[in-house]
């Protein structure tokens, strides 16, 4: 369980996050809605700890890890599938599923087959060069990535932007097999609503670096939410 | 089409398309800008509203398209970013980039328009005219009373301040501000509404901003931008109403 404590993010003076609570369970997932501009990106970037907090905790399965840089988080099991993809483009697909063996200790260095299995189009393509792949195959390769950590928090920065739809279909399969694996926390931060909808447990809406809109899925109020998305 | 010659328009732009590496950036965008207002340019990431800045102060070169200024008198197409700076028309860019070690007084008189050859330069003393216009743009900014600090101690909402401060100071007659109030306080983003009305009394000011309570409050025209071209313009109440921004914004 991830539980954030009322954060509050600077960049120098700016103030992106206020007061952000919230919580993600292991076998749900959490999406985080909201327009361009209103603090999705970094909200994930203060829980990977790309960029400090500057007030508010962050506790991970009863641990306050407010204060670990990045790759602690990454050894207690936090992965994050960034905007962008950010593969590296000169490795090959192998060697940049490999890049996730850093936090694992070395038996546990394999690529499990989950990640063919989800996206079999890696398999194919393992001495492609990444910066080949498609837009699409490279945002399974950068979940696959993340997978190959063994995961217990997944934060997907708008894995569908910008790519096909064929391939979003895939993306929101995996992400629901995932969840019903029932050990991974999720959280999905997205702009489009209806891909969130179909796979969310949580919803959450932000604007100016605040939770506007809560609910889960039973409770969800579809025309309240769309009013917290739209201007 | 008009003929860019006869627009009245402080800023005309018409059919301007760019691309980069085969993303459209821009898709044959027009639309004018009326001396003497103001315009809130809204839209989602990609939109290309920071693109469409680029082309106006020559950052970027349109692959096709006409871009004029002041009544059709300027092709700006064919100046550099320095000859359109110099025709007047300023940018602020969405991060402050104020002279922090210096004072906040010394920082609008460095952007006051002037000469600035070395010779100038090196005998320069302050002029009573130049005194005047500081003391203007201070009652403008509302930042009189920290005039003597060094910059670097303002709050993230004064250093924008004086950065539309030192825009004011180059005396531009189009003012293109980029994303102002994020990152600001909701105080500060009501006052820096306020701050924008009162300079759009003078000036012809273009707002890019995802704010959408900022934009409201501005209580002016909106564009808002998708995939490289306008998909709506109006009052903020028409354009938020519009199906198709709606759709844009769930990200359908």
């Amino acid at each position: 369980m991830l539980e954030v404590n009322a954060i509050n993010l600077h960049y120098g003076a700016a103030q992106a996050l206020r007061g952000i609570t919230m919580k993600a369970e292991p076998g749900k997932v959490t999406c985080v809605l909201g327009r361009n501009g209103v603090g999705k990106t970094s909200l994930l970037d203060a829980l990977m700890g790309q960029h400090a907090v500057s007030s508010g905790t962050i506790v991970w399965e009863g641990n306050d890890i407010t204060a670990l840089k990045p790759a602690d988080r990454a050894r207690r099991g936090i992965a994050y599938v960034p905007q962008g993809r950010e593969i590296f483009p000169l490795l090959t697909v192998e060697e940049n599923l490999e890049t996730g063996f850093a936090p694992l200790k070395r038996d546990e260095r394999s690529i499990p087959d989950d990640v063919f299995s989800l996206f079999p189009v890696l398999n194919s393509m393992l001495r492609r060069r990444g910066g080949d792949l498609s837009g699409g195959q490279q945002q399974q390769l950068a979940i696959g990535r993340a997978l190959v950590m063994r995961p217990r928090l997944l934060l997907l920065d708008e894995p569908t932007e910008g790519i096909q739809p064929s391939i979003i279909k895939d993306i929101g399969r995996a992400i629901s097999y995932l969840r019903n694996l029932g050990q991974i926390a999720i959280i999905l931060v997205e702009q489009y609503l209806d891909f969130a909808q179909e796979l969310g447990d949580q919803f959450l809406v932000m604007d100016r670096g605040s939770v506007i809109y809560a609910s889960s899925r039973a409770d969800l109020d579809e025309a309240a939410l769309k009013r917290a998305m739209a201007i | 089409m008009i003929d860019p010659k006869t627009t009245n328009a402080l800023l005309y732009l018409d059919g301007i398309s760019v691309s980069f590496d085969g993303f459209k950036a821009l898709n044959k965008l027009s639309f004018v800008i009326e001396p003497g207002e103001m315009r809130a340019i809204i839209g989602p990431n990609g939109a290309g509203k920071t693109t469409m800045m680029d082309i106006v102060t020559g950052k970027t070169r349109p692959d096709s398209g006409e871009v004029f200024f002041e009544q059709g008198r300027y092709d700006l197409s064919e100046l550099d970013e320095t000859e359109i700076a110099e025709l007047g028309i300023g940018r602020k860019f969405q991060k402050p980039t104020v002279f922090e070690m210096h004072t906040v007084e010394d920082n609008l008189r460095l952007a006051l328009k002037g000469d600035r050859t070395a010779r100038a330069t090196l005998t320069w003393r302050e002029t009573r005219e130049e005194q005047t216009r500081i003391n203007e743009i201070f009652g403008i900014i509302r930042l009189g009373a920290v005039r003597s600090r060094v910059a670097g101690s303002l709050s993230h909402g004064q250093k924008q301040w004086l950065e539309i401060g030192m825009l004011l100071a180059q005396d531009p007659k189009l003012l293109l501000v980029d994303e102002p109030v994020a990152g600001m306080t909701d105080v500060e983003t009501h006052q820096t509404a306020e701050l924008l009305k009162e300079i759009a009394t003078v000036k012809t000011v273009v707002v890019v901003e995802h704010d959408m309570t900022f934009v409201r409050e501005l209580g002016v025209k909106v564009t808002c931008l998708h995939e490289g071209s306008v998909l709506a313009e109006g009052t903020i109440d028409q354009v938020s109403q519009n199906d198709r921004v709606v759709e844009v914004y769930l990200g359908r």
